[in-house]
């Protein structure tokens, strides 16, 4: 696991108030939304806002969310490809 | 109006533990903002709900699920909601966002619930209920007001059989603090149960929820009927006596009929004047309640008032604590609540025994 997988799962936790939570009780390929972490579309938007805040990355076309917040391990090559900072 | 309207559950989350009636004694604070009580929000909200809810949110939909549960309702025929100041805690935080960020990349979930409205809104979700749903904001006379509507809708809606009704405020760090910069706070902090011994400006403030189901049944463990309510937002100390007189009157009664006073007394030196001609004439040989040196003021604390008075019509107790003078009554029939904040925003409650 990088560096990278850990501050996600720290900055979802926060974000997010994950209460009673821990990166550790997150799985990188863990589905984050429906039967997985049960993330629903406010911690979307939520996390549209933490990319482009933390990484500067601007979603522009919001449909790409569904691709790209599948998983830890998805979101973090995502950012890998496209981090300003 | 063809029917009475009976209280069949409350939910009470305050700064004072629920069972104050067994207990008799109260909890103690040292300063002049102080927490409301918690209880395990666990037990009533799903955790993936309860994680973005603010205190107010948390205490709404507890003390609503608690009095659904006991008045054995499931949906209620509608959720009438007042709040005097909403859920500040989402606000300040949407607020402090804006300045970080420089009014950019502002996170949705704040905003969302900082609407006065989210409180009646997430009872609403919770329940799965699409019914009539209304929040009242208007200061001190908010739950009054909703209170009002209530008895409204029954009036006008001969289908519905129950109403969710009730007042919530939250206490927050900064606009709360505000109350202090104008005043309406103690400048030194004071002991609660010594409020109404204090001589100078300002009061004590915390937090509450309180939910009240109402309805035109009457059950096994109905506390009490709720007869009427009166909202003024400008009243002359010198009429007073004459307002509660018609108040009464209205409800064909008279002050030798009321058994108890619930007062709203804060310990403003400034304003608690409105409650004298009450005590010292018209109601002077009936006992004198108070409950702010409690659970503090802040704009639905009078939810805490009704539900006092529920509970001694329901168990004909009066616990000591709550008694401003020596005046005793074995079986209380008729209970009035009287309350203003500021000198503005008087209201007058009666709940009588069933």
């Amino acid at each position: 696991m990088t560096n990278l997988h850990t501050e996600l799962k720290e900055s979802i936790i926060e974000q997010l108030n994950l209460e009673d939570m821990e990166p550790a009780d997150i799985s990188n390929d863990e589905p984050l939304f429906g039967d997985g972490l049960g993330l629903d579309s406010i911690d979307a938007l939520e996390l549209i806002v933490l990319l482009e805040k933390d990484y500067g990355i601007k979603l522009t076309d919001p449909a790409q969310g569904k691709e790209i917040f599948v998983s830890i391990n998805q979101m973090a090559q995502f950012i890998e490809e496209n981090r300003t900072k | 109006m063809g029917y009475k309207i009976y209280i069949n559950g409350i939910g009470s989350i305050s700064a004072q533990e629920e069972d104050l009636f067994s207990r008799g004694s109260a909890t103690i604070y040292r300063e002049n903002i102080f927490p409301a009580i918690s209880p395990n929000y666990k037990e009533f909200i799903k955790p993936m709900a309860l994680r973005r809810m603010s205190k107010a949110i948390k205490m709404g939909v507890t003390s609503a699920k608690i009095a659904l549960k006991e008045a054995k309702v499931e949906v209620p025929g509608a959720i009438i909601t007042g709040t005097g100041e909403g859920c500040k805690q989402d606000t300040e935080k949407f607020l402090e966002n804006l300045l970080d960020l420089d009014e950019k990349l502002l996170t949705p979930t704040s905003f969302i619930q900082s609407t006065h409205n989210t409180i009646g809104g997430q009872i609403a979700l919770n329940l799965g209920c699409k019914n009539y749903n209304v929040t009242y904001t208007q200061n001190s006379v908010s739950l009054e007001t909703a209170l009002l509507d209530a008895q409204m809708q029954f009036n006008e809606n001969p289908e519905i059989g129950s109403i969710l009704a009730g007042g919530v405020d939250e206490i927050s760090e900064k606009i709360t603090s505000f109350q202090k910069l104008d005043g309406q706070l103690k400048l030194n902090p004071i002991k609660n149960l010594d409020l109404l011994r204090e001589d100078s400006t300002g009061t004590i403030t915390s937090e509450g929820a309180h939910f009240f189901v109402l309805s035109k049944e009457k059950k096994e463990n109905t506390y009490a009927e709720f007869q009427s309510v009166s909202i003024k937002n400008v009243i002359k100390p010198e009429t007073i006596i004459n307002e509660i007189e018609n108040f009464l009157a209205k409800n064909n009664l008279n002050s030798t009929a009321i058994d108890a006073v619930i007062l709203g007394k804060n310990g403003d030196n400034r304003y608690d004047y409105f409650y004298k001609n009450l005590q010292r004439k018209l109601l002077k040989n009936k006992p004198q309640l108070a409950y702010k040196h409690l659970v503090g003021d802040f704009d639905t604390a009078s939810g805490y008032a009704v539900f006092v008075a529920a509970k001694i019509l329901k168990t004909s107790k009066i616990p000591a604590i709550l008694k401003l003078n020596n005046v005793d009554c074995k079986i209380p029939k008729h209970i009035l609540i009287y309350n203003q904040y500021l000198g503005r925003d008087h209201s007058l409650m009666l709940l009588s025994a069933v």
